[in-house]
């Protein structure tokens, strides 16, 4: 790996830093909804209790997920519904069309999902002709503008409304300059309005799949999900595998958790359930693996199934704020994009369990108490093992290991560095290979090192006494 | 009491005082203070890196210097975190590795929670914002993250308030990562440098005049960022302030 070459964190965060202006509105939208959710989350008092709870669910849910998955299989076959495994997102998207093909379906609406997202679907559809429309307002705007979401839960937040307001004005025929949010939400729901007419197929994600009852559960605030699957005949419901809950009664854990921890609203506006397909029509489920039953064989990323994606790992990072979701070059950004991405594919995404200040905070502010931060520490370990560190990390380390394992050469190079730096010219010291200095001056180096100064100390009190 | 003083490697070269006011306010609590001088860095910064062999000697090099002492106290969390959080993977099942554990503290911790102390004879007629070091918050929970609904008490501030005219600032953001991170300050030099920007930025709104946090390589990040935009706000490590040091520029 090159640490110089393109597509890695630092480079790509270093560009979206780069417009200061641009980077602190970012960072300031994304601290409002964190802002948010602190006032939601205080709002319950038993919260942490909560997390508590909804963490052990999900935990017994891993360690019991092939009987939950028979379970769910069965109870969801009961009530009508089709039941569809897929190993990975070449076979999702297979099945997913010939679904559509069958019912000789041209035209869908897709409510809001990172999964067909992780599956690069809406592509591979409209390369076998057929028009994908994302009915959610900000995966539409990103969307039209040809770019993968940069927030799970909020895919437009890296865009400023006077910039919809050109794209909706481009695509939609709004009026030219036209930025009011009012205007612009009305022009989009009248143009998706005539697609929810016109389609044939309603595609959504699924954000709980309840074992016991066979039942899924869309959460949305624009009822999206419910008026695409309302109007057409077929809904395919796509899902990862690890998107289940046991038992009905523990569902309303996560829907206190999810909304709250997202956007700091009580609840998401719309929490839709399906049980089995509506009359005269077909539910077909689509349950996607993609790499999760490996992650449950980990010992040390297992509870990142856990997941719920409600991004509030991404608002609370002080790193994902200043750099833009589009950085992390991969569907899920943020803190546990940086742990599935590299569990895909760890070459191409080596740079992002570094892209971390390991502050802690994900892990505070996660509703399952997904011990991000660690798993980010375990990660770099077998990044390391795996040898995709840049050389210059990997030669520094062992070097610094060297010099720290011998007392003698660490006092020794101590000694130097105090003597020869005041002497060295400023242009010497700050040159274009020393990051550190690029912005920030070296500390000052006093004469004598700590234990220089306290041997100093204590044999004059010797003396003394 | 004799305790083991352990001091981290950059401030032992770099910041000889905030060893020095260690030393001094262990003293003080009327304490014997033992620097084992064969000691040099806790590994954090391989460890932090991924680079786990180069980490584990210098784990076991720790255990075998300090694993005598009844105590053994640090003017870091991130260090003591280290020690607390990261060594099993290297010394996990090592006889008297548990015991190490339990008897390393960072200073604060040690003085609220060891010694118990509730009042310091000093003045300090600063006002003074206090960065919350996010090892020291997260990892050994000196204080409540403003991410959790749970309440603890906040034990550099406990210290502070021990102080007499020492007035603390409120900041809008009080316990956001200044964005040092070890390698991550060299590697993601843009975001690191932001971050610490954001950081200072608050503290002069909040009307900081002293910037003080119980771990001094935030505050290495965060002065190298003041000194270079020549920025009127003083820097110093809590160790200092409770050894009765006056500020200094």
């Amino acid at each position: 790996m090159s640490s110089t070459s393109k597509k890695y964190h630092p480079q790509e965060a270093a560009e979206f830093v780069a417009d200061n202006e641009r980077a602190h509105w970012h960072d300031k939208a994304l601290w409002f909804v964190r802002s948010k959710r602190d006032k939601a989350a205080a709002a319950v008092p038993e919260w942490e209790a909560l997390r508590e709870t909804a963490s052990q669910i999900k935990a017994h849910m891993v360690a019991k997920h092939a009987d939950f998955l028979e379970q769910f299989e069965e109870q969801a076959t009961k009530l009508g519904a089709v039941v569809h495994w897929a190993k990975n997102p070449e076979e999702h998207n297979r099945i997913v069309l010939e679904l559509l093909q069958k019912h000789e379906v041209k035209r869908i609406v897709k409510s809001k999902s990172m999964l067909t997202e992780e599956c690069h679907l809406n592509p591979f559809l409209e390369k076998n002709g057929i028009e994908v429309v994302d009915t959610d307002l900000g995966e539409r705007i990103v969307q039209l503008r040809n770019e993968p979401p940069s927030h799970i839960v909020l895919p437009a937040i890296h865009i400023k409304k006077g910039e919809v307001g050109e794209l909706f004005h481009e695509y939609l025929g709004t009026e030219k300059g036209a930025d009011d949010p009012d205007y612009l939400t009305e022009a989009a729901r009248h143009h998706l309005r005539e697609k929810f007419l016109a389609a044939d197929a309603g595609i959504t994600g699924v954000n709980f799949a309840i074992a016991e009852t066979g039942g899924i559960v869309v959460c949305t605030n624009e009822g999206n999900a419910d008026l695409g699957t309302s109007l057409a005949k077929l809904h395919i419901a796509c899902m990862g595998i690890e998107k289940l809950i046991p038992r009905a009664q523990d569902l309303s854990v996560f829907t206190r958790l999810l909304a709250r921890s997202a956007t700091g609203q009580p609840i998401t506006t719309y929490t839709s359930h399906f049980h089995g397909p509506r009359e005269g029509g077909e539910l077909h489920i689509i349950m996607l693996d993609n790499g999760r039953s490996e992650l449950r064989q980990s010992d040390d990323f297992r509870r990142s199934l856990s997941c719920i994606r409600c991004g509030a790992c991404m608002n609370t990072c002080p790193v994902y704020r200043r750099s833009g979701g589009h950085s992390y070059n991969n569907t899920v950004p943020g803190p546990i994009g940086s742990i599935l991405g590299p569990a895909m594919d760890a070459e191409k995404h080596s740079s992002l369990p570094f892209a971390c200040s390991l502050c802690g905070s994900c892990s505070d502010v996660c509703p399952v108490k997904i011990d991000l931060h660690h798993q980010l520490l375990k990660w770099r370990g077998k990044i390391a093992e795996r040898k995709l560190l840049p050389w210059t990390k990997r030669m520094s380390m062992k070097m610094a290991s060297i010099v720290l394992r011998n007392t003698w050469l660490f006092t020794l190079m101590g000694g130097i560095a105090r003597k020869v730096m005041p002497l060295m010219p400023r242009f010497l010291v700050y040159n274009r290979f020393n990051d550190w200095g690029k912005q920030r001056d070296l500390p000052a180096m006093p004469k004598q090192s700590f234990r220089q100064q306290l041997k100093k100390r204590n044999d004059s009190q010797k003396r003394d006494s | 009491m004799r305790v083991g003083l352990f001091i981290p490697c950059y401030v032992d070269q770099v910041y000889p005082d905030v060893g020095m006011a260690t030393v001094e306010v262990l003293e003080q609590q009327g304490l014997e203070v033992d620097f084992p001088s064969a000691q040099t860095c806790c590994g954090q910064p391989m460890a932090n890196t991924g680079c786990n062999d180069d980490a584990k000697p210098l784990a076991v090099k720790f255990m075998e210097v300090f694993k005598d002492y009844e105590y053994v106290v640090a003017p870091s969390g991130s260090c003591v975190a280290m020690v607390r959080h990261h060594y099993e993977e290297f010394l996990g099942g090592v006889p008297g590795f548990e015991e190490l554990k339990s008897k390393t503290f960072e200073l604060c911790e040690f003085l609220t929670d060891v010694l118990k102390i509730e009042s310091l004879d000093l003045s300090f007629p600063h006002k003074v914002g206090l960065h919350q070091s996010c090892h020291g918050l997260r990892e050994l929970r000196m204080g409540s993250a403003s991410e959790l609904m749970s309440e603890t008490v906040n034990k550099p501030k406990q210290l502070l308030e021990m102080v007499s005219d020492l007035e603390l600032v409120d900041l809008s953001r009080p316990d956001e990562c200044c964005g040092f991170g070890g390698t991550f300050a060299v590697s993601e030099e843009a975001v690191s440098c932001m971050m610490g920007d954001d950081r200072i930025a608050d503290h002069e709104e909040s009307g900081t005049s002293v910037m003080t946090a119980a771990d001094m390589s935030c505050l290495m990040h965060l002065q190298g960022l003041i000194d270079r935009q020549k920025k009127p706000i003083h820097v110093m490590h809590i160790a200092q302030i409770l050894a009765g040091r006056e500020v200094t520029k």
